[in-house]
């Protein structure tokens, strides 16, 4: 267990030089090199920042899609002749009543894997749609892998809106990611207000033209409320125009009329449908509506041909931009919102990374001290280790980029605690041995070899700990196992080659003497 | 004291008494999880943290209390956190779907207190998440659990699997008892505490296993009390000075870690002082009751080779 090869040799120390390099790296400001700009990231816990957890609502574009499976239903009874009653929507599911003789062609129409409405997917061997009968009652829902399919594509578009907004406020190095079927994850390092965000978030945007009916016309009107939820206007249902033929939107203020509007300029068909509404309805009032909510209603004075317009309101200079930067972005599909939200600001997270560096140095010190005194010599090998661990560990946490979190500081304390477990299994060995092995180097030899088992026992056992912790915790804590979990890598590589070469060298210098530990 | 420990004290002779204290705990902290039960934080139970810092020092817990009562937030809990004019407060309910919902407690807060706060960390944590973190909590221990007892059970005999799970099991009820008896805060940091002590139990655990093992191999005929007794002592120092130098970065923690990771590093602390206890007077008496002898072990060689 001494002897090392020239090569086993050059192995261990190259490792160590890399590691260390790479730990040195932290401590260097380079953005240009690729090796010298790695750093450990600190994690919002520690630089200061929010995390928001988003869940999207499928709801209504489960609806949506409902409707449209409906009419497609409703034209397949047609071209064959099926009679059907009470063909309707309710509580997301398509019911309606067919004759018994029927409803066996119906089925098997609607089960074949090859028909129009109802797809079938092959990676989940699932239809999208489930049928129930009750005699001649029919009901189609979504199943269970329809609606993960819906909200994948929701969350899908989404994240590219949400995106856009975040892009647009523009904050520093925003994490915006997808997690699981229907939430997005968004990260926003140094934000420690994330209320304007949540705000911009929590808005489909939806913006749409329609005219104010004076009364009940053909194409049918509803009652809108303004944004302050008490004055309505009766408006027709026709959408005039849609967000969509939006191409830009900027907040403007007109010093003539000291009012804060948003320009818009439409695209070219929009400028199109845009010009031949104010042309026919000079006059009349158009409203403008955000997500059901009348912004404004202005008469048409004349007709705008340019595509250029823009949207008056009771606007701040604040929500003017915020409307701008919304109506840039585009619409959510669906309506997003925040479940779970996590704000450090930037002053506790630079006292948590003071007291966390202090508390490590001070653990560090006592297990360092204790150990010489201790085991003296060997203590100063068992010290030595530490330190080198600590080094490794440092470095495979940059060559990683992992993330530090408070948790994260702790496992590395924690780590400072029970690194030298190893060494002293190993030394508690070698003395025994030493009480019945004439030679030094067969005491260390086969001391060595004892404490192996039990080392490998010892440290596999919190490994498991560390990474059922890693596959299964969130966020801060996460950055615990990844620390206590490399921590025990390092803690064996330093023992087992580093330390094990220190202890070859000191036993032999010192093959005659008696008394070594 | 435990340090000069004579050679020839007998920890056979005291597993008995030690057993019946173990009971005594156990049984205890299953009556006060039953009747006081634990005092979930947000993370597990949904709802609203916020920890303020106030730069006027005439403000007070009741105060704070009172200005947030106004607003109609559920169940309120204010306390002072770590430094003078530092709170932590508690709401009970979360408003996921009102961006302002923070802000407003902010601008009530500052109206009524009538001094700058800065809001130092907020969590606002759903009924949806906070179920799914309980649950991946509960998940996670059973799992590691699961997964010690695998490892041992490859490792060794299922006496010692035995011996190591209820060793195990025995820390954390007591831990988690002691968390309920001082109504300390579970989040999601005393989970990861909980399963580093089921690693460290374990690690302490099959130290003194593998020496009980070796042993069996080397004195055939002694008798699995002496060399359970032989075995502790031989250990009994490695055991010490591990549980010290874990025990020193663990106060160290608790001392200048900071008010966050105080309740993490004491759950800790509690479990590397039961977990060493539990290794010597909880998991090797299973082997003296399981009557292991050297058969045990080499129908195991028998098996590997």
């Amino acid at each position: 267990m001494l002897y090392f090869s020239k090569i086993k040799l050059s192995i261990i120390y190259f490792t160590i030089i890399i590691l260390s390099f790479f730990s040195f790296t932290n401590f260097i400001e380079n953005k240009e090199n690729f090796f010298l700009s790695k750093k450990v990231n600190l994690g919002l816990d520690l630089q200061g920042g929010s995390y928001l957890l988003l869940e999207v609502d499928p709801s209504p574009i489960v609806n949506q899609n409902l409707q449209q499976k409906l009419i497609s239903l409703r034209n397949y009874f047609k071209e064959k002749n099926i009679k059907y009653e009470n063909l309707k929507l309710v509580n997301q599911s398509i019911n309606f009543i067919l004759k018994i003789e029927d409803i066996e062609s119906f089925e098997n129409f609607f089960l074949d894997k090859e028909n129009s409405i109802n797809t079938y997917f092959n990676q989940y061997r699932s239809y999208e749609m489930i049928l129930s009968l009750d005699s001649g009652r029919v009901k189609i829902t979504y199943s269970k892998y329809g609606l993960i399919e819906i909200k994948k594509s929701v969350v899908e578009q989404s994240l590219e809106i949400v995106r856009r907004r975040i892009d647009d406020i523009g904050t520093n190095d925003p994490t915006i990611l997808r997690r699981g079927n229907d939430r997005i994850i968004v990260e926003l390092p140094g934000l420690d207000d994330p209320n304007r965000i949540k705000k911009l978030l929590g808005k489909t945007a939806n913006l749409t033209f329609r005219l104010v009916s004076e009364n009940e016309d053909d194409f049918g009107s509803e009652f809108l409320f303004y944004e302050d939820g008490e004055a309505k206007l009766r408006v027709n249902k026709r959408v005039v125009l849609n967000g969509n033929n939006l191409i830009s939107a900027q907040p403007n203020f007109n010093q003539q009329t000291n009012q804060t509007t948003v320009n818009i300029s439409l695209d070219r068909a929009g400028s199109k449908k845009f010009a031949r509404t104010t042309q026919d309805h000079v006059g009349q009032r158009l409203a403008i509506i955000l997500d059901n909510k009348i912004i404004s209603a202005p008469v048409i004075n004349e007709p705008i041909l340019s595509g250029n317009s823009s949207i008056s309101g009771n606007f701040t200079s604040q929500t003017a931009t915020d409307l701008a930067l919304l109506l840039r972005s585009g619409a959510l599909p669906a309506p997003l919102t925040v479940i779970e939200e996590r704000t450090v600001g930037p002053d506790l997270g630079e006292d948590s990374i003071k007291a966390g560096a202090f508390s490590l140095i001070i653990g560090f010190l006592l297990v360092i001290i204790y150990m010489i005194y201790k085991y003296r010599k060997l203590g100063i090998v068992a010290d030595l280790a530490l330190i080198v661990n600590l080094i490794l560990l440092l470095g495979i946490l940059t060559i990683l980029e992992a993330t530090l979190t408070l948790p994260g500081i702790a496992g590395i304390i924690l780590t400072v605690g029970m690194a030298v477990d190893a060494n002293v299994l190993i030394f508690e060995r070698i003395k025994e041995e030493m009480k019945k092995e004439a030679s030094i180097i067969h005491a260390f030899d086969s001391g060595y070899k004892k404490a192996q088992s039990a080392v490998l026992d010892a440290n596999i056992t919190t490994l498991i700990s560390a990474l059922i912790l890693f596959a299964l915790g969130s966020g801060p804590v996460k950055g615990f196992a990844v620390t206590l979990g490399i921590g025990i890598l390092t803690t064996l590589f330093s023992a087992y080659f580093f330390a094990r070469h220190l202890c070859s060298i000191y036993a032999k210098k010192n093959k005659d003497n008696k008394i070594l530990i | 004291m435990i340090l000069k420990l004579s050679k020839d004290f007998k920890f056979s002779n005291n597993y008995k008494k030690m057993n019946i204290f173990s009971f005594l705990l156990i049984f205890l902290s299953i009556l006060v999880l039953l009747f006081k039960g634990l005092n979930f934080g947000v993370d597990f139970k949904g709802g609203t943290l916020i920890e303020i810092r106030s730069e006027n020092i005439n403000i007070n817990i009741a105060d704070i209390r009172q200005s947030l009562l106004k607003m109609n937030l559920g169940d309120i809990n204010v306390k002072k956190f770590g430094n003078e004019n530092d709170y932590l407060i508690k709401i009970e309910k979360t408003n996921t779907n009102d961006p302002n919902f923070i802000k407003s407690i902010n601008e009530q807060l500052i109206s009524d207190l009538n001094s700058p706060l800065n809001f130092r960390r907020v969590e606002n944590v759903g009924p949806k998440v906070s179920r799914e973190l309980l649950d991946a909590g509960f998940l996670a221990i059973a799992l590691s659990l699961a997964a010690m007892l695998f490892y041992i059970w490859i490792r060794f005999e299922w006496q010692f699997s035995l011996g190591a799970i209820i060793a195990i099991i025995h820390d954390v009820i007591i831990t988690v008892g002691i968390f309920s008896f001082l109504s300390y805060e579970i989040n999601l940091s005393i989970v990861a505490a909980v399963l580093t002590i089921v690693g460290y139990s374990m690690n302490d655990t099959v130290v003194i296993f593998d020496r009980i093992r070796e042993n069996l191999r080397k004195y055939t005929k002694v008798s699995i009390s002496e060399i359970s007794d032989i075995s502790t002592h031989e250990t009994l120092s490695r055991t010490i000075i591990t549980s010290l130098t874990t025990l020193l970065a663990l106060f160290s923690i608790y001392i200048f870690g900071g008010e966050i990771l105080k309740g993490f590093s004491f759950a800790m602390i509690v479990g590397v002082i039961v977990g060493t206890y539990s290794s010597i007077f909880v998991a090797t008496p299973v082997l003296n009751y399981t009557k292991v002898n050297y058969k045990t072990i080499s129908k195991e060689d028998v098996e590997n080779n």
